[in-house]
């Protein structure tokens, strides 16, 4: 039975490739990777079938390195890098609509964000290469050059600052806020943009992050389209062109997040038609050895759409929630394990409970043999779900570029799902989660 | 400035290259049922829909929600499958799976690998033609859409807000009901309601299945005559026009709800897309508003954003603008901002109805409009990157009665459209009359006041 599996996944796995590299169908997923001149770390998948091309850029440079009284600054000067650039040798300045009218004319996009870790730039264009090379162009100037105008910092400010305002009635924006608190304690990962950090930040301040973490020996591309490994070469040598060499020394290094020392359990008041639930502790580092183990016990425990336990069990048998999930977050620290859901008011402590004693009996007793094979089915099975999009190769790419993981990586993806076992899943839950431990918060619940 | 047109120019002659790659293939079956099938080869899945031309706008007073009742219900059983057995074995096959309801079709997909075609035809065909399931399953399904209604609608002043708008700019209209119902229509459902318009819509005339991915057109169609082939033929049941009247005067609904911001949406009655042959008046005019929404909200930058958002006294902090375009009903073309601090909504509708009156007066930009028309066709490009997206269009197209390969006229239409067009449409339906104008005011939030009880006759 397991034979005729592993067979099937390989036939798969062969079709796969076909679509994105037919001259070898044993090469796995082509992924090219190469080191630029200056440094910066190149990863390309060529795939020809689409004249388009997306790239991600990506720097240590999220918001754990947000300064604590300025928090939210990652992601503040990843939206300001858009608003105009500096003049610059004969080009003229460009103010913000200026700059997104060139972008419209191309019928391209380039723009950054930012996430806990990296902070993140992705362009997409068309790869006629008369288009292709003005895109890649204005993307360079933009990535060197942003201006981050003081007026438009200004009314920025003042239109975030209202939109947290808004968010903060809504019981879904207390129940996370309250939740990252408690499970990160002071822990960057759980530092929250508010109207006092966001008084605190100015302009300068985005100017030092900016040219202290977006250095061309910092960067990570990651290339998937209709470009050869040359003209990528060139294309990612160009991008980082206009951006100053800047300081290539070891960054400081973040602190971990601490265990929970105790349960926490947070209950707020809220006049609202749902309560709002969120039961959880810091998960595990992305290098952890039980990474696999941890995913696949999480289709089962609250991942896997609507046959997971916690579905089954809050949903399915109660109707109890329309939506009940669990996930882990594994970044370059250990992220939150989180087990969301929302229901009537005065269902609130019965979901709790019943959420509970799913998860609590996972981690003690493990899966069961038919739904470790129930979760392999579907993980592996469906691994070319996972690959059949330049946008969703790129995630991929971008993932093994930023975790460091190896370029075989997708191409082993299906053995190492393969070779977990129920003891594997139960060992690495008990050695993560520690159901006596954990923090609910119940917003809007009745009591 | 001088760059837009070369490039302009050069875009739409390379990407209509890029499209010729992927053709579509329709068939009806003999039983009534619609077969689109969209091969494209670049990784071995594909995506399995079953759309049906049934949405919310085909209930009646009463019974609102029911359509997207029915589309939980299908997971619940067959005479050969229990409750929840459905998504189990596409799991096991490797794919994922989920369901829509909007005003004009339900739509159930799977994306798998491209090998498990066949087993997830097989299953479809088997709930569409035999959907079972007990009593029980039912009272526990519908206390999940409630639960849908309160996280989607509920705890939403600006969904509650839009629910009153639709509500107060129809009259006869079923788009006035929200799909998935008003709440005391939840509360007062019964299972025989479920079965019945079940029974009623669900025919093999009122349905297609759309396949994109890596298949066999020929294979295709081989196993739908095979799995929805032998379904019986059914006639599909008359629908009632039930036409809206024309709107003789504006309309103007405050909403309250716990908020900080205050909100403003202004929906014009408009035409919708009827043809997509040239020269049909109405139709050009859909076309039109469609261009005019682009140039006002199409990019960071338009219009709208430039005159209310930026500057000294901006008076918002977002504008945007939408035309409806394509629908089985009624179509609006809504206007909506949110007020920047120590603005009015008033000042916003007044400013967004400026910026319509200065289109009017002034016309629109070669170059704007060259630049709205670029990113739609670089956008067919893209768009070619899910497979699960393209199947997507291609029954919405089937569910407005429009062929497959709509979408590529529809951009050959809109590249089509003038700024004299764009200018005319502007002046033509933005006066008050065919109006509906619905503030959000916003409610101090009591924290700390006693949570809300239950609703009174809930199910539990």
């Amino acid at each position: 039975m397991i034979a005729i599996k592993k067979l099937a996944a390989c036939a798969l796995l062969i079709g796969a490739w076909a679509g994105f590299y037919s001259e070898s169908a044993l090469a796995g997923i082509p992924i090219q990777h190469w080191t630029l001149a200056n440094g910066a770390q190149v990863y390309l998948v060529e795939s020809q079938a689409i004249p388009m091309v997306d790239v991600q850029i990506d720097f240590d440079a999220g918001a754990r390195r947000d300064p604590p009284d300025k928090a939210g600054l990652a992601s503040v000067t990843a939206g300001m890098s858009a608003k105009g650039l500096r003049a610059s040798g004969a080009e003229p300045a460009l103010d913000e609509n200026e700059l997104s009218e060139a972008w419209a004319d191309l019928g391209a996009s380039f723009g950054a964000s930012a996430s806990s870790d990296r902070l993140s730039f992705a362009l997409r264009s068309l790869s006629y290469p008369d288009l292709l090379a003005r895109a890649v162009q204005l993307a360079a100037r933009q990535l060197g050059e942003p201006a981050f105008p003081e007026a438009v910092w200004a009314r920025e400010r003042e239109r975030i600052k209202a939109s947290l305002r808004e968010v903060n009635t809504r019981p879904a924006t207390a129940a996370s806020r309250a939740f990252a608190s408690a499970v990160y304690g002071d822990h960057p990962y759980g530092l929250e943009m508010s109207e006092a950090t966001l008084a605190r930040i100015a302009v300068a301040d985005m100017q030092a992050y900016y040219s202290g973490l977006i250095a061309p020996c910092r960067a990570k591309l990651s290339l998937v389209g209709a470009v050869t490994r040359q003209q990528a070469d060139a294309l990612a040598a160009t991008l980082l062109s206009r951006l100053p060499q800047g300081s290539c020394a070891s960054l400081p290094a973040v602190a971990e997040v601490r265990p929970l020392a105790a349960a926490i359990e947070r209950r707020i008041a809220f006049d609202s038609a749902q309560a709002h639930v969120f039961i959880g502790q810091p998960g595990y580092r992305r290098a952890d050895p039980d990474f696999f183990p941890l995913t696949v016990g999480n289709y089962i425990l609250g991942g896997g759409g609507f046959v997971s336990r916690l579905s089954t069990e809050v949903r399915e048998k109660r109707g109890l929630s329309y939506s009940v999930y669990s996930y882990f977050a594994p970044g370059l620290h250990a992220g939150a394990f989180t087990v969301g859901l929302q229901t009537r008011p005065d269902q609130a402590a019965q979901a709790v409970q019943v959420a509970r004693e799913v998860l609590a009996k996972f981690v003690a007793e493990g899966p069961s043999e038919a739904e470790l094979q129930a979760a392999k089915d579907n993980l592996i099975g469906g691994f070319a779900l996972r690959i059949d999009s330049n946008r969703k190769l790129l995630d991929n790419v971008a993932n093994i570029a930023w975790n460091e993981l190896p370029l075989s990586y997708l191409d082993s993806w299906t053995n190492q799902v393969e070779k977990v076992t129920v003891a594997d899943v139960k060992a690495a839950f008990a050695r993560k989660l520690q159901p006596g431990k954990m923090v609910t918060v119940v917003v809007g619940g009745q009591p | 400035m001088k760059r837009v047109l070369p490039l302009f120019f050069l875009l739409l002659s390379l990407a209509a290259g890029a499209q010729a790659a992927a053709p579509v293939v329709q068939f009806t079956l003999s039983n009534g049922l619609t077969l689109i099938v969209k091969p494209d080869r670049r990784a071995p899945t594909a995506v399995h829909m079953l759309w049906v031309r049934v949405g919310s706008m085909d209930e009646v007073d009463g019974t609102s929600g029911v359509a997207h009742v029915v589309e939980h219900m299908m997971f619940k059983g067959t005479p050969d499958l229990l409750p929840g057995e459905f998504s189990r074995r596409v799991a096991a096959l490797g794919g994922r799976e989920n369901a829509f309801t909007t005003r004009d079709y339900t739509g159930y997909y799977q994306q798998i690998p491209a090998q498990r075609l066949e087993d997830v035809m097989k299953l479809e065909a088997d709930r569409f033609a035999r959907n079972q399931w007990p009593d029980e399953e039912f009272g526990k399904e519908l206390e999940v859409v409630k639960e849908e209604r309160r996280l989607r609608t509920e705890d939403s002043p600006r969904a509650l807000l839009y629910e009153a708008l639709q509500a107060t700019a129809f009259l006869a209209s079923p788009y006035r009901r929200p799909v998935v119902g008003w709440m005391s229509d939840l509360d007062a459902m019964t299972p025989a309601d479920v079965r019945e318009f079940y029974r009623h819509w669900y025919t093999p005339a009122n349905a297609a299945v759309v396949v994109a991915g890596d298949v066999d057109v020929a294979q295709v169609l081989r196993l739908a005559s095979k799995y929805y082939g032998r379904i019986p033929a059914r006639a599909v049941p008359a629908r009632k026009p039930r036409s809206e009247p024309a709107q003789a005067g504006l309309r103007r609904i405050d909403f309250k709800a716990p908020a900080e911001q205050a909100y403003v949406a202004l929906a014009f009655k408009v035409p919708g897309l009827e043809s997509l042959d040239a020269g049909a008046g109405a139709s050009d005019d859909a076309l039109a508003l469609t261009v005019l929404a682009a140039v006002l909200d199409g990019y960071s930058g338009a219009r709208l954003d430039r005159a209310l958002t930026q500057g000294e006294g901006r008076v918002a902090d977002s504008a945007g603008a939408h035309n409806g375009l394509l629908g089985r009903g009624p179509q609006l073309f809504t206007l909506d901002g949110v007020p920047a601090h120590g603005k009015t909504a008033e000042q916003v509708e007044s400013a967004l109805r400026e910026q319509v009156a200065r289109v009017a007066r002034e016309g629109v930009t070669e170059a704007e409009l060259n630049r709205v028309k670029t990113r739609w066709v670089a956008s067919e490009v893209y768009k070619l990157d899910s497979v699960t997206n393209q199947a997507r269009e291609l029954g919405s197209y089937w569910a407005q009665g429009l062929p497959p390969e709509a979408g590529e006229r529809l951009i050959q239409r809109l590249r089509a459209i003038t700024a004299q067009q764009v200018q005319s449409v502007a002046a033509k339906y933005f006066g008050d009359d065919q109006l509906t104008v619905a503030v959000l005011r916003p409610q101090p939030l009591d924290k700390g006041r006693a949570p809300r009880s239950p609703v009174p006759g809930a199910r539990h």
